[in-house]
């Protein structure tokens, strides 16, 4: 396979699984907007541009930290480059490029997103938008069936690979999310408030219900960092993508016969999650932790670029 | 009901031969193509609509797009795709087949000569001056050999008609032709939408295309290749106008789709960079202009091509698809030369004739032009794509002006050709179905000891502008299938 064609494949995974990140953090932010009372909303939004790295783009913008003007900001701009519609336009960018590593249903899944942002006019009909973003969302998971249905070959390794590296990182944002936004004045941890804050976190995550049933002790932070980090049931937590990365560098190994340090950075880390307790990640300091959770995983993104010649 | 309409709307263009109802008012069909018209007359107009919006959706939707040059609103667009064929009988095709084959040897034979012993310059059968300063005659690539010989191993021979037994080559593309995948594609979308049109015609299947194209690829390595040659094809990459069709036959015959940055040259090798590190290539199908193709001998700034394709292509460790230099053979002053190259290469009169054609160079012929500029096409030697032309008879008076002065200052570079009375067929409109002019692009292929191949068919441009006679698709043309029918199958 050529390494340009591998590199766009990686790329198509990492950012479809972006836009459907951000899809469910617009969703899970105007849910955490109505539990909280104005101004508290804006604390909201301010979290949620915070987690993807987009807050100073968004205040050089001038605009009021509100769902009318934040949520067409993350899902719409073509400024943003986090934007859903920036990640799918590249997605799709990449997929273009490598059209016939793809089969057809995996490539009209992407532009089928496409063309529903070059249909869609109107940013102040919030309706409208937050339908759009659902939209997408469906696409997105078209998209993975397909990739399911498609040969097994390096070509959906690589995607795969892609959107594991990407999920970890959203994953170990979504978790900063509580750190980042702050109770209401009054408001005690482990109140009404803090819990619906953790709930929407796993709404985000489709987690909700799976969470019930592997915890019966109700809802409370250190269960729910240990499902979101630990817990390898859940798809989404590190631990789970931290084994996909590891999986499909050695199914990609297999069909290679190469192996080198990507390989071993992953295998490195998945063995490190496996000791760790929760207990060690809270004492350490779980906005600590996640940050450098999130420098490893680029360490290693940066591993794979170098062992498949991306560049 | 329907069909006295389209008479209608034909009578205003009663000069040109209309393809399925002749050349009068005649109501009735040619008897070969009586199917096509039952169904024209049982389809409602709104069903037909129907269909091709659905054929046009699926083209949407598979990104079967092209890109039309300083039109950033429309950076991607579909050719608008019309559901009513155009049919050519057995017997038209069989005529063409022979026509092209000889064609396709003698352009073929003509380029090995004049970068090799330049005997027809010798015999004086074409001025040597002609040949010598046309800017597609690659001077640096004389007493090259290519690998066995070919060098327009793809072309697309434009075809036009004037009645039912005239047909003319209006150009021929020896560079890099394109839209063999909306031949493709256009008869994918038939077969979908119309199928009980396939059950009352036996129409010839153009589906072996790609296996054709493959084995040529292979067939033209070089003789010291691995058994399995590797073969790719290059792009300029996603931003080309035809990049879909690119990426449409790499995926079709399962090649490689390389872009400039995944070749590099060393030791006088072509390699491809993979994820499993260097693997060595054999076959370039290009779609990159020879100027485009190597800073170190053609346009020192091209980002599109590979540094040094050439030095591996001079030492004979690559093939090249077309072999660079092959633009020679489609200029359109060399073009009127066709008829003597023809009969000096195959010792036979041509099968297809070529339109009447006056270069400019020659002071009579400019002559003449100027003094008929209202009537005749003008055309730029080395255009294409419908640019650089002047159609007299629907041109505006600013526009001949315009063209009269270019031509004054330099002449070499246009040739005339008198405007042709281009054959019709019935294409959808809005509310009923009218005429419009056709042309034809057949795909020649052409591999060692002179095979050529074809599959019967080919693609259908269609003006869809009422009138109209250019029907490039980036000056709003659009395409239709082209039914080849099989032998018996009109009884």
């Amino acid at each position: 396979m050529l390494s340009r064609t591998a590199a766009s494949l990686y790329w198509i995974g990492r950012y479809v699984e972006r836009a459907d990140f951000t899809a469910r953090l617009i969703a899970a932010t105007v849910r955490l907007d109505a539990l909280t009372s104005q101004p508290e909303g804006a604390a909201a939004w301010a979290s949620a541009l915070t987690v993807i790295d987009a807050l100073d783009d968004y205040e050089a913008e001038g605009l009021p930290k509100n769902q009318r003007h934040a949520a067409p900001f993350l899902a719409c701009s073509k400024t943003h480059p986090g934007s859903i519609f920036n990640c799918i336009e590249t997605a799709r960018g990449n997929a273009r490029a490598v059209r016939t590593a793809l089969s057809r249903e995996a490539w009209g899944a992407i532009n089928h997103a496409w063309l529903l942002f070059q249909a869609h006019t109107d940013d102040s009909d919030i309706p409208a938008l937050l339908q759009l973003v659902e939209q997408v969302q469906a696409d997105m998971l078209g998209f993975t069936g397909a990739l399911d249905r498609m040969l097994q070959h390096p070509s959906s390794m690589f995607i795969h690979l892609g959107a594991a590296i990407e999920r970890a990182d959203n994953t170990a944002r979504l978790i900063d999310v509580k750190y980042h936004i702050l109770l209401p004045e009054g408001e005690l941890i482990g109140g009404v408030i803090d819990r619906d804050q953790w709930t929407t976190i796993l709404q985000t995550v489709s987690a909700v219900n799976a969470y019930r049933y592997l915890y019966s002790g109700g809802l409370n932070a250190t269960d729910v960092i240990e499902f979101l980090t630990l817990r390898r049931e859940l798809p989404r937590s590190l631990i789970a993508c931290a084994n996909e990365v590891v999986n499909q560098l050695q199914a990609i190994a297999q069909v290679t016969g190469h192996f080198d340090q990507a390989d071993s950075l992953a295998m490195t880390r998945l063995a490190n999650l496996r000791r760790l307790k929760v207990g060690q990640i809270i004492g350490e300091g779980l906005h600590e932790y996640v940050e450098d959770f999130i420098d490893q995983n680029a360490t290693l993104a940066e591993a794979i670029s170098r062992q498949f010649r991306f560049i | 009901m329907q069909r006295n309409k389209v008479v209608q709307t034909l009578t205003m263009v009663s000069r040109c031969y209309d393809e399925i109802y002749g050349i009068t008012n005649r109501s009735a069909a040619r008897a070969d193509l009586e199917p096509l018209t039952q169904w024209l007359g049982a389809t409602p107009h709104a069903d037909l609509a129907q269909r091709q919006h659905a054929a046009e959706k699926t083209f949407r939707e598979l990104g079967i797009t092209f890109a039309v040059y300083g039109d950033a609103s429309a950076a991607e667009r579909i050719i608008p795709f019309d559901i009513i064929p155009r049919v050519f009988t057995a017997r038209d095709w069989t005529r063409l087949k022979a026509g092209l084959e000889q064609r396709a040897r003698a352009i073929n034979l003509f380029l090995a000569d004049i970068y090799g012993a330049q005997r027809i310059l010798a015999d004086g059968v074409i001025p040597a001056d002609l040949i010598l300063t046309c800017p597609q005659f690659r001077r640096e690539l004389v007493g090259l050999r290519p690998p066995h010989d070919v060098w327009a191993h793809i072309s697309g021979i434009d075809l036009v008609r004037t009645s039912e037994d005239d047909f003319w080559v209006l150009e021929d593309n020896v560079r890099t032709p394109s839209g063999v995948s909306y031949m493709l594609e256009n008869r994918a979308a038939m077969i979908r939408l119309c199928p009980e049109l396939f059950r009352s015609f036996r129409v010839a299947a153009v589906d072996s295309y790609p296996d054709l194209l493959l084995e040529m690829l292979r067939s033209v390595a070089p003789p010291h290749a691995a058994e399995n040659p590797v073969c790719v094809i290059l792009t300029p990459g996603p931003f080309n106008s035809a990049y879909y069709e690119h990426s449409f036959l790499a995926d079709s015959i399962g090649i490689e789709l390389v872009e400039s940055a995944d070749l590099i040259v060393e030791r006088d090798k072509v390699w491809m960079r993979t994820i499993t590190g260097l693997v060595q290539v054999d076959v370039i199908y290009r779609r990159i202009d020879d100027d485009y193709l190597d800073p170190e001998v053609f346009r020192p700034d091209t980002i599109l091509g590979v540094r040094g394709l050439m030095r591996a292509y001079r030492a004979g460790n690559v093939t090249i698809v077309n072999a660079p230099g092959t633009g020679v053979a489609d200029d359109k002053a060399i073009y009127s030369y066709m008829p003597e190259i023809v009969r000096y290469y195959t010792d036979a009169d041509p099968l297809l004739p070529i339109v009447q054609t006056w270069r400019c160079r020659e002071p009579a012929s400019l002559r003449y032009v100027l003094d008929h500029l209202s009537e005749l096409v003008v055309k730029l030697v080395d255009g294409s794509g419908g640019y650089g032309m002047l159609v007299g008879p629907t041109a505006t008076y600013a526009e001949i002006d315009a063209f009269r002065a270019a031509l004054v200052a330099e002449p070499h570079r246009y040739i005339a050709q008198p405007t042709l009375a281009l054959s019709t067929v019935p294409t959808l409109n809005a509310t009923t179905q009218a005429p419009r002019h056709v042309d034809f692009r057949p795909f020649v292929l052409s591999g060692p000891k002179g095979v050529v191949n074809m599959v019967p068919g080919g693609l259908t441009r269609v003006a869809l502008k009422e009138g109209s006679l250019i029907v490039n698709s980036s000056q709003g043309g659009g395409t239709k299938d082209s039914f080849v029918l099989l032998d018996g199958a009109s009884d």
